[in-house]
């Protein structure tokens, strides 16, 4: 590495923006749908369900789940991008 | 075969392969005791995350919850859940780069102070006193039923189990027992829904259930199952199933409450410590919110069709023609009928029946008539009361499924209360064995010693935790639940997450917002949980949710507190930018 300090910042820099979007779906998804927009998204439905009461009730744990996989899937790709990756 | 029988057989499988994990892995060295010599699998370590998370009160009580309150018990399914993406994204990545045993660990050296390490500990031990005590009384009211034994040994079998593969194995035993324990949990929540939905709704996947059909047999149309039980919820003097009746302000800082208070339990944090890498760090993540979503999609649908059957099978029927199940369960004192208007019909409404729990004169009891209850009557036209927890304990008898899925329940109940015992015992051993005495009191004491050290903590732990399951003082253990999820919000998780994200945050800031944050907290739920009836609260938000503003609080007086005084030290700031980049987690120092 040429400068250490230059290529953790720019890491860092990256890691807080990729943990920003992620956290900002993770409230769309569970206090805005779930709790704060409930009752405009319940005129909309999922199968047999109102779609704001799904969210609150399922929706947004498929999400989580799915924004777990994806923080996993990017940071792997930064630490290799970085030259932080670790070995196995 | 009889039903005790069965019980035996499950109950005797079960434990016999934890004594078996236990004594194949006890452990050597405090590395092994402490953190399983960092050699578990993500996927593994997923599964134990999983049930190490999932409660007695998860198992048991949650569907009932949902089926009581439809939408309102969202903040439970989303709270339970959502924390674990703060946990991963904020938390334990950078806790596993540290590289240190514990919680107070990281808050002692991050913050350069004993008193904040001290701080740390009271908080760690507090919570996980508070919690252990409920899975104790679990553990013994399962027992007790099983097989007609008193609640007080039961819990002394539970405790004697626990403390076996806990005190032995230390995290390497607790983790395989928990892999275990997560497949009889998963199991026996998910196969008598399976059934049920099936008949409910034609889906065989139960998670599906929810958004389905109702196309019971003799039904003339199909319709929403959700549109029928909203028309029945509303029939009966209920609110919608799927509408809000809490106010939205209280809700919102409930569910944020639960999720940040997720998100600093020390036992779930700790469980991360035990794989090899941050890599696998963010793989055992996933794997354990997966595992957790199986049970959590899950809960909802089994909390419609609970609701959906009981009404069914018991509203407006003859007491004579009531299904089996249900005098079972009566006899059990779970659940009553008071014919209020004499009309030999049950009618279940909304509204209480008659104050607290129920109890029983059985000496006027007329044969094939129903127990009769002792309790001051309220006047509202409900006449059936049912205990919540019947909704997960009675399902199988209520679907009618054969004998040995009850067997499955009752073992997956005890599955559940014993995983989370032993996680939080294990925390409790090395608050004391690690952070108090090796880094406050002796800090000379070698390996072997702080293994002892660790045993006899965890032993006076499970003795204390069995007295309390033993005398639950009164309605205190399920009004510490709030307790336990404040203090982790208030404290840990601004403290964890300060220290990590900010290298201005000094030790004067980390003491005085913990103290700010956890005071405020406790001075909030100890005078509404035990000082007054009143329900006047701030803002119309309960105790339940008040963490969430602790740790606002801990934050604000952090940032002010530090700004006003010195700086950490420059290695203190250098550490924090080591912990931020993954490389080099496994050789970072172990203790």
């Amino acid at each position: 590495m040429s400068d250490p300090s230059d290529s953790a910042k720019a890491y860092w820099r990256a890691n807080l923006k990729l943990v920003g979007c992620l956290l900002l779906v993770w409230f769309l998804v569970s206090f805005g749908c779930g709790i704060l927009f409930k009752e405009q998204l319940d005129q909309f439905s999922v199968g047999g369900a109102p779609l704001g009461f799904w969210m609150a009730q399922q929706g947004s744990i498929f999400c989580f789940v799915l924004l777990l996989i994806a923080y996993a899937f990017f940071m792997n790709k930064l630490d290799k991008e970085h030259g932080f990756e670790e070995e196995d | 075969m009889d039903q005790t029988a069965w019980n035996f057989i499950f109950i005797g499988i079960t434990f016999g392969v934890y004594i078996g994990i236990a004594i194949w892995s006890r452990a050597g060295s405090t590395k092994e005791y402490y953190v399983a010599s960092r050699g578990v699998s993500p996927f593994a370590n997923g599964m134990a995350t999983a049930a190490d998370w999932m409660s007695a009160a998860t198992f048991i009580s949650m569907a009932g919850g949902i089926a009581a309150a439809g939408y309102g018990a969202s903040k439970f399914l989303m709270g339970w859940t959502g924390g674990f993406v703060l946990l991963t994204t904020l938390m334990v990545p950078y806790l596993r780069k540290f590289g240190k045993a514990t919680v107070p660990d990281f808050v002692g050296d991050r913050y350069y102070s004993n008193a904040a390490r001290m701080v740390a500990v009271i908080c760690a031990i507090f919570i996980c006193m508070t919690y252990i005590m409920g899975q104790m009384r679990g553990v013994g009211i399962v027992f007790s039923r099983l097989f007609a034994i008193e609640i007080w040994q039961g819990v002394l079998i539970g405790g004697g189990i626990v403390y076996f593969y806990a005190g032995l194995g230390g995290m390497k035993g607790i983790t395989y027992t928990q892999v275990a324990q997560y497949c009889v949990m998963v199991f026996a929540y998910t196969i008598p829904v399976i059934f049920i939905s099936m008949i409910i709704t034609g889906n065989v996947v139960p998670q599906f259930g929810l958004i389905g059909d109702f196309v019971k047999e003799g039904q003339e149309h199909s319709q929403p199952l959700l549109d029928k039980v909203n028309q029945i919820s509303t029939d009966l003097g209920f609110n919608e199933y799927t509408k809000g009746s809490g106010n939205t302000l209280d809700l919102f800082c409930i569910t944020a409450a639960l999720m940040v208070g997720t998100a600093g339990l020390p036992h779930v944090i700790v469980r991360f410590f035990t794989v090899k890498n941050v890599k696998a760090v963010r793989k055992s993540a996933y794997w354990t919110l997966g595992f957790i979503a199986i049970i959590y999609l899950t809960a909802p649908a089994l909390g419609m069709f609970a609701r959906t059957n009981f009404i069914e099978e018991i509203n407006e029927k003859k007491y004579q023609d009531a299904p089996q199940w249900f005098k079972n369960w009566e006899s059990q004192g779970m659940i009553a009928w008071v014919d209020k208007n004499e009309d030999g019909i049950m009618q279940y409404r909304a509204g209480d029946v008659f104050a607290g729990k129920p109890s029983f004169d059985d000496s006027r009891r007329t044969e094939n008539g129903p127990r009769l209850v002792t309790n001051k009557i309220v006047s509202s036209p409900n006449e059936v009361y049912y205990d919540r927890d019947i909704i997960v304990l009675a399902n199988p008898e209520m679907a009618g499924l054969p004998k040995w899925i009850i067997a499955l329940v009752m073992a997956g109940c005890v599955a559940a209360a014993l995983s989370t015992a032993a996680g939080l015992l294990l925390v409790l051993s090395t608050s004391i064995s690690h952070d108090l005495m090796k880094k406050i009191v002796k800090p000379g004491i070698s390996d072997k010693q702080e293994m002892l050290y660790a045993r006899l903590a965890s032993l006076a732990a499970v003795l204390v935790a069995a007295y309390f399951g033993i005398n639950p003082p009164s309605s205190f253990v399920a009004k510490t639940v709030a307790f336990a999820f404040g203090l982790a919000a208030s404290s840990f998780f601004p403290t964890l997450i300060m220290g990590i994200f900010s290298k201005k945050i000094n030790k004067e800031g980390a003491i005085a917002g913990m103290i700010a944050g956890i005071s405020f907290t406790l001075a909030y739920i100890v005078y509404f949980q035990f000082l007054t009836d009143s329900k006047e609260y701030w803002f119309g938000i309960s105790p339940e949710g008040i963490g969430f503003i602790g740790m606002l609080i801990n934050f604000a007086v952090a940032f002010v507190v530090s700004s006003l005084t010195p700086p950490p030290p420059r290695e203190i700031q250098d550490m924090v930018e080591a912990i931020r980049i993954p490389k080099w987690a496994g050789e970072a120092s172990d203790h």
